[in-house]
């Protein structure tokens, strides 16, 4: 018994170590309620049980079902030439550490992804059969979220949705350029592949469910990718302009932006010891989430002309900063669009100051006690107050006074990136 | 004249909707409402014990869920927040409910409201975490077992969320601060009081309730737990925002072995 222990506790820490790379930790959005009174529920949203000392969250259970791989893609920890201890679970191994981690509540599910031995489909045939006997034989509602291998069949695929409520194949490299260049045995095309046929198949799960009821689940939670930022030297437009491709294309739930850590001695990949890029990570899905939800368009905030996103403000003040003929905004008047795009409010603020503008027009006092950043938003607003004195000044001296009146959690890294230039 | 009253109640929920059904009939001046286990007499008000009576309590509930469906979650929410004066806090904010004849619950610039609305959302945010944090562990007779020890009381939140999770298996988690437990035994949920031997921390001595493989499976989501963090991503402050200290002793992955 604690022999057998042992060993997967060697295996587990080798095959957690190589899935850490994969940022991803959501565990929301899926619709599996316990209606047979079984193990699990994942109807509600997804729970951070707890976080890891580098501050994210661990949600699932995230683990590769073996790290043995025959291909060689130069950014990744278990590349075929990569001199690592590989090791391989059992199936019934993962679904033992599943439902045992689940049923002391460390978890909403399971994460599983893999390096590819033999062949695409064989490996994507033994995520499936981990899923499938979590659903079938143990009666598990948590969360799976299954990896798609590149190059995996339609008939696999379309298996995995069925057990699976999250897919996602990581596109890694946001160019098709660099993609040749860093993973030379991969194709384009494989990782399209899988995200086209799970588009497809929740297109048709969601039209079929209209008409019968009982249509069998499809990935409800939906699918997402993966981009590594900061290996090679793709701009901020870049990505962003591709993650706009992978969200309207497959209709992508989530596009995650992961700061390279160096792996490896590669002349083509930035040095082991580089600092991982954590300011720029940071500014990319403050980006992503002003294009999901708070209505920018990309070529508003990444374009020629600004190629890349500032480091010192965060993008909806660099914009605002770059268009003050839209301001100052009058807050009590404003549609909830206009509101969106003032530097310092959240769409909570938003939302209060939309219910609370009904009982009577709001002043300084008002928006603070809602919990607007005045110090961002002062500029930038008008209430019901005859103090506004900002109305002529310049954009950038706007940003000097919020610059000199603030502390960022990232304002040591940017002021020595500053002294550089 | 008009005297001020101070009304007593039982400490239950109930018993504080009765209280408040007690002084909207008698149309009285109340100066505070107090749990009986605490109460003070004021110098100049007169004291009145409040029976909890269902009826009642339930007009009282129903009449505010008409107003406002929002307005109910935030006070029954900020009365499990156990604030100093939340009773006479909640009872100044279902008076305004009442005079006004729009929803005053999101009227975010009135300074009460906000309170109560600031109130609910801590409780609300324990709860949550209380819906993460807690750390089964397998006793000898087959129950999955939890002490907590919430900022706020939180148990009447989370055992919707517990009961739907695991409907297979046997649980208990007890409040080590309020000493009480709810306790599911594969039909239902119950509320249950515990002569608790021991406070089950994550201290590395093995209790002789919990079974061998119990403790394989500390040891083994111990280590999962570091060999997922990126050291080079290092962030201890944003850890402890998220795992506030006060919790990491009940907490397996935080235990130091």
């Amino acid at each position: 018994m604690s022999l057998s222990f042992d060993r997967i506790k060697e295996k587990l820490n080798i095959l957690a170590d190589a899935a850490k790379y994969d940022v991803s930790c959501s565990s929301s959005g899926s619709v599996r309620k316990n209606n047979t009174n079984g193990l699990g529920d994942s109807s509600g949203m997804g729970i951070c049980h707890s976080y890891t000392e580098d501050g994210r969250c661990v949600s699932l259970l995230k683990i590769l079902l073996t790290n043995h791989c025959i291909f060689d893609c130069a950014y990744c920890v278990t590349r075929k030439s990569n001199d690592v201890q590989r090791a391989a679970f059992k199936i019934q191994e993962v679904v033992d550490l599943t439902i045992n981690f689940y049923r002391r509540n460390y978890i909403e599910g399971l994460f599983l992804s893999s390096g590819i031995f033999k062949s695409p489909d064989y490996t994507m045939e033994r995520l499936v059969a981990v899923a499938k006997k979590l659903r079938l034989e143990e009666n598990f509602n948590g969360y799976i979220h299954l990896k798609s291998i590149p190059g995996a069949s339609d008939e696999l695929m379309r298996e995995a949705g069925l057990y699976a409520d999250r897919l996602s194949v990581n596109i890694e490299v946001p160019t098709i350029s660099e993609l040749k260049l860093l993973a030379p045995d991969k194709k384009h095309e494989d990782f399209t592949k899988p995200m086209l046929k799970v588009k497809n198949e929740i297109i048709q799960y969601k039209s079929e469910k209209k008409i019968i009821k009982s249509t069998p689940k499809y990935a409800p939670a939906g699918q997402s990718t993966q981009m590594i930022v900061g290996a090679t030297g793709e701009s901020d437009k870049d990505i962003m302009y591709s993650a706009t491709y992978y969200y309207k294309t497959y209709h992508m739930k989530r596009v995650y932006y992961s700061g390279y850590v160096p792996v490896a001695d590669d002349s083509r990949l930035p040095a082991i010891g580089t600092q991982v890029p954590m300011l720029r990570e940071n500014r990319l899905y403050q980006t992503d989430w002003l294009l999901r939800f708070y209505g920018f368009g990309v070529q508003e905030l990444l374009n020629n002309d600004h190629p890349n996103l500032d480091m010192d403000v965060d993008p909806k003040l660099g914009w605002a900063l770059r268009n003050m003929q839209y301001f100052p905004i009058d807050i009590n008047k404003a549609d909830k669009s206009v509101l969106a795009r003032i530097p310092g409010l959240g769409m909570k603020s938003v939302h209060k100051i939309i219910s609370a503008r009904r009982f009577r027009k709001l002043n300084w006092e008002h928006l603070k006690k809602i919990g607007v950043a005045l110090n961002r938003a002062k500029y930038f607003i008008v209430c019901d107050s005859s103090k506004w004195e900002h109305r002529d000044m310049e954009g950038a001296k706007i940003k000097g006074l919020i610059l000199q009146n603030s502390t960022g959690k990232f304002r040591k890294e940017y002021s020595n990136q500053l002294q550089l230039f | 004249m008009n005297s001020t009253k101070t009304l007593i109640y039982d400490g239950s929920f109930n018993g504080f909707l009765t209280a408040i059904f007690v002084a909207f009939e008698e149309k009285a001046v109340v100066s505070d409402i107090q749990k009986h286990s605490v109460c003070q007499n004021g110098l100049f008000s007169e004291t009145e014990t409040i029976f909890t009576q269902m009826d009642k309590a339930k007009r009282v509930w129903n009449g505010i869920h008409k107003k406002s469906h929002s307005a109910i979650k935030d006070i029954y929410f900020a009365f499990l927040s156990e604030h100093k004066g939340i009773e006479i806090l909640l009872y100044r904010f279902i008076r305004k409910m009442f005079a006004s004849d729009t929803s005053i619950a999101s009227d975010y610039s009135d300074g009460l409201v906000l309170k109560i609305s600031q109130l609910a959302r801590s409780v609300g945010r324990e709860k949550h975490r209380m819906e993460a944090f807690v750390r089964f562990q397998l006793t000898k007779d087959e129950i999955y077992f939890a002490n907590i020890e919430p900022d706020f009381n939180v148990l009447p939140l989370i055992s919707k969320h517990f009961r739907s999770r695991y409907a297979d298996q046997q649980w208990l988690i007890y409040d080590i601060k309020r000493k009480y437990g709810i306790f599911y035994d594969l039909n239902r949920v119950e509320i249950v009081s515990l002569d608790l031997d021991d406070i089950h921390t994550n201290s590395i001595n093995k209790s002789a309730h919990f079974t061998d493989e119990e403790y394989n499976y500390q040891d083994l989501w111990n280590n999962y737990f570091k060999s997922t963090n990126i050291k080079s991503r290092i962030n201890l402050k944003l850890h402890k925002q998220h795992v506030p200290k006060r919790y990491w002793k009940y907490l397996s992955e935080k235990k130091a072995v």
